[in-house]
């Protein structure tokens, strides 16, 4: 008897444990919720608990789009941040990614070429406005001739300023710098309005230094590999330009301040906190440093990059997975056109984000450009604006003939050396310009050869 | 020639030795399983995993691919390579010379106190409790060049400031004090559990002999603990060595590569370069070199138990 209960005991220790050790949310891709004859299709990216109203607005479109579609059955996931690369890998691994998943722009290259998303190219056409969609931005999405994914916004970097800052140092906020002999002005008057005041932010490590780098150096006409990607390209004129002018307001001009920021939020608590006159990003940053930062929208304005002739491409979309059936990635199609892709609904439905107190009026997403759905989208974006919009005119109007451009192959590998150049003239006032650029060209040239 | 089993009065078999034993332990199995288990899935699997993984290319999609020791060379031939483990070696003796050598010296101090004692514990003890982001980001104030404490405090002294985590002569140094000041507590504590465990006569002893504070932690202190040293000092190798936290939080492997550890290369392989491969094969090459350290602590363990 006695063994009886500890055979018990034995075998209920080891089910608990492998219960603890395991689990299931039983709310997979397989069909959950969806009654016979309905596709499910898992999406990801619905917006957290958290965030009610745009958790509430994203409810609302499913029950919209599944009344407009009776045959699909949409399975939101809410996993927050929508693409964490700490854990795609292990979501693949698992069965567990969704079968429409989002992903950021840096990562779409590598995930392509990793052959982790599907060849959509036979269903794209089916999206009624596909051929009015900016080709810089779906070719974020193309390799080899095939479309592996949608995009969901798009923008090129620009520059972000606070306008209380250059009002209090004497600058017009209308006018904003146009050369980076202007900003350099910019960044000295501010500084110059006492301790604690930085000019220009910068980043510097943890692979954010060499992705400015690069935005630095497109918008001067540079290139970070060669066109056929197999050497690096930006020991030029162009890079060193980059670096000296970096070089000169840290040391020279004194208006760079002495803090080493290395991750996105160092410059943006900045920013946010009224301290930093200008730094590099896109209008949607203005965004985030009012919901996440406690920033005033209306304190920021945007505008293109001093000198501009190209932009770094920044943005997200959605790519399919691997194990998506036909009818999955024709339902998800679906669901990504209405819910990103339509003038008047989803994401561009202006009136009813205006109405629960949602930002609007900012440049952005640009997926159409100056296309019939484009103007129909900025005109809507016009007539619901709860932004000033004049705030970012500068950027809509200096931006209009500037290429986006994707980020280069190895993007997070050649970041990560390009750090190095960044942090030195940023912490070094000996720093050898060309020496750094040299001895990076070598460590990206050894590392595109490899690949 | 077979025995036959002995066979209790009434025709009923007597359990073999095996089973005897087997049912004796069968409660003490049970609750074993648990932990055999949760160790089998999450740190023998993983390991194994590891292993297989630093040979293979593996998009978690197709089949694996496996290349041999390309990933090894791919991680061999990184110009972050070299830096990352002479950082991590130079971060493990600067953390010896503080992170070890501190915490003995406070312990023996909390030990000679008479009063406020336990107060003094609890304060030592302290920065343990804090969770290691936080007491990171901490730091990362303390060391602002601009109104950073640290750089306050020099001033009040007429000192110049220092650039502290953004000058490659200092970053490394600044991840120590941050480490050091985040683990003393139970560096602290676990000494002075050993230095109560030594019979007071011998101080007695030693201090009828003539002996000063000096000579008593020479002759009796040390001595006494020699094992717990031993195995603290092991463990404090093993554990400086996967340092990843502070350059992650606070440098960003920056500025210029001064600060890049073999874990945080680790990381950047496997979550921003997502190359498991290489970043497994990184991970197997310091799994070997903990391992050397890991069986010194064992056999150093095997003797104090003895």
């Amino acid at each position: 008897m006695k063994s009886r209960k500890l055979t018990i005991l034995l075998v209920t220790g080891i089910a608990l444990t492998a219960a603890g050790c395991g689990g299931d949310d039983g709310d997979g891709d397989s069909g959950a919720g969806a009654t016979p004859g309905q596709v499910s299709v898992t999406v990801a990216c619905q917006p957290p608990k958290t965030a009610k109203e745009e958790r509430r607005l994203w409810d609302e479109d499913v029950v919209a789009f599944e009344k407009l579609h009776p045959n699909i059955k949409v399975v939101s996931k809410d996993a927050f941040p929508c693409y964490e690369p700490k854990t795609f890998e292990a979501k693949l691994a698992g069965g567990q990614l969704e079968d429409v998943f989002y992903v950021n722009f840096p990562n779409v290259a590598r995930i392509i070429q990793q052959g982790q998303a599907t060849d959509i190219s036979s269903y794209v056409g089916a999206l009624k406005n596909g051929k009015d969609l900016r080709p810089d931005v779906t070719n974020i999405f193309k390799s080899g001739g095939k479309t592996y994914g949608v995009p969901r916004d798009g923008y090129g970097m620009g520059l972000v300023y606070n306008r209380k800052l250059f009002t209090k140092a004497g600058l017009d906020p209308n006018n904003p710098p146009k050369t980076w002999a202007e900003v350099r002005e910019a960044a000295k008057k501010i500084a110059g309005l006492g301790a604690g005041y930085v000019g220009f932010g910068e980043y510097s490590g943890g692979n954010t230094g060499g992705w400015h780098f690069t935005a630095s150096l497109y918008g001067r006409g540079g290139d970070a590999v060669t066109p056929d990607g197999t050497k690096a390209a930006f020991n030029t004129d162009q890079g060193k330009a980059v670096l000296q002018t970096l070089k000169d307001m840290r040391w020279t001009d004194n208006s760079m301040g002495t803090r080493r920021s290395i991750k996105w939020e160092d410059l943006m608590q900045q920013m946010a906190g009224g301290r930093m006159g200008m730094m590099l990003g896109a209008p949607d940053v203005t965004r985030d440093l009012q919901d996440k930062f406690r920033g005033k929208i209306e304190d920021f304005g945007v505008t293109a990059q001093p000198e501009a002739t190209a932009a770094l491409n920044g943005g997200s979309g959605y790519m399919f997975n691997r194990k998506a059936s036909p009818e999955k990635i024709k339902a998800g199609l679906l669901w990504l056109e209405y819910q990103y892709l339509t003038p008047g609904k989803g994401q561009f439905d202006y009136p009813r984000l205006k109405a629960v107190g949602r930002p609007v009026g900012l440049p952005i997403p640009d997926l159409y450009g100056t296309t019939p759905p484009g103007q129909q989208i900025a005109a809507d974006r016009k007539a619901n604006a709860t932004v000033p919009v004049e705030n970012f005119a500068p950027y809509a109007a200096g931006t209009a003939n500037v290429a986006a451009k994707p980020e280069p192959p190895l993007a997070q590998e050649i970041y990560a050396v390009l750090d190095t150049p960044m942090s030195a003239v940023l912490t070094r006032q000996d720093a050898d310009v060309s020496k750094l650029l040299s001895d990076a060209e070598a460590k990206v040239n050894a590392l595109l050869a490899k690949s | 020639m077979a025995v036959a089993s002995p066979t209790r009065p009434g025709g009923k078999r007597k359990p073999t030795r095996f089973k005897r034993n087997l049912r004796r332990n069968l409660s003490a199995y049970g609750f074993l399983s648990g932990a055999l288990i949760c160790f089998a899935f999450f740190s023998w699997y993983p390991i194994i995993r590891e292993f297989i993984l630093s040979f293979q290319e593996n998009n978690f999609v197709d089949p694996p691919v496996w290349v041999g020791f390309d990933n090894f060379k791919t991680v061999f031939e990184d110009s972050a390579f070299k830096p990352a483990w002479v950082n991590t070696v130079v971060f493990t003796l600067l953390a010896l010379v503080f992170g070890y050598a501190i915490p003995f010296l406070i312990a023996i101090v909390l030990n000679e106190l008479r009063h406020a004692r336990a107060y003094l514990r609890f304060v030592v003890y302290l920065p343990v409790m804090l969770p290691p982001a936080v007491a990171v980001l901490l730091f990362k104030w303390f060391y602002d060049p601009g109104p950073g404490l640290f750089n306050q405090m020099l001033g009040l002294a007429n000192l110049p400031g220092l650039s502290w985590l953004d000058s490659t002569s200092t970053a490394l140094l600044s991840l120590v004090i941050v480490s050091t000041w985040m683990n003393l507590g139970s560096g602290t504590l676990i000494y002075l559990a050993a230095l109560q465990t030594i019979p007071s006569e011998l101080y007695e002893a030693a201090e009828l002999d003539g002996a000063g504070i000096i000579r008593r932690i020479w002759h009796v202190t040390i001595p006494q603990t020699k094992l717990i040293l031993a195995v603290m000092l092991l463990l404090q190798i093993i554990a400086t060595m996967q340092v990843f936290i502070e350059p992650y939080l606070l440098t960003g492997g920056g500025p210029e590569n001064a600060t890049v550890s073999v874990v945080y290369l680790m990381y950047q392989y496997a979550f921003n370069f997502t190359n498991f491969g290489a970043g497994s094969a990184l991970g197997l090459m310091l799994m070997l070199v903990l391992m050397v350290f890991s069986v010194a602590y064992l056999r150093i363990s095997r003797e104090k138990n003895g």
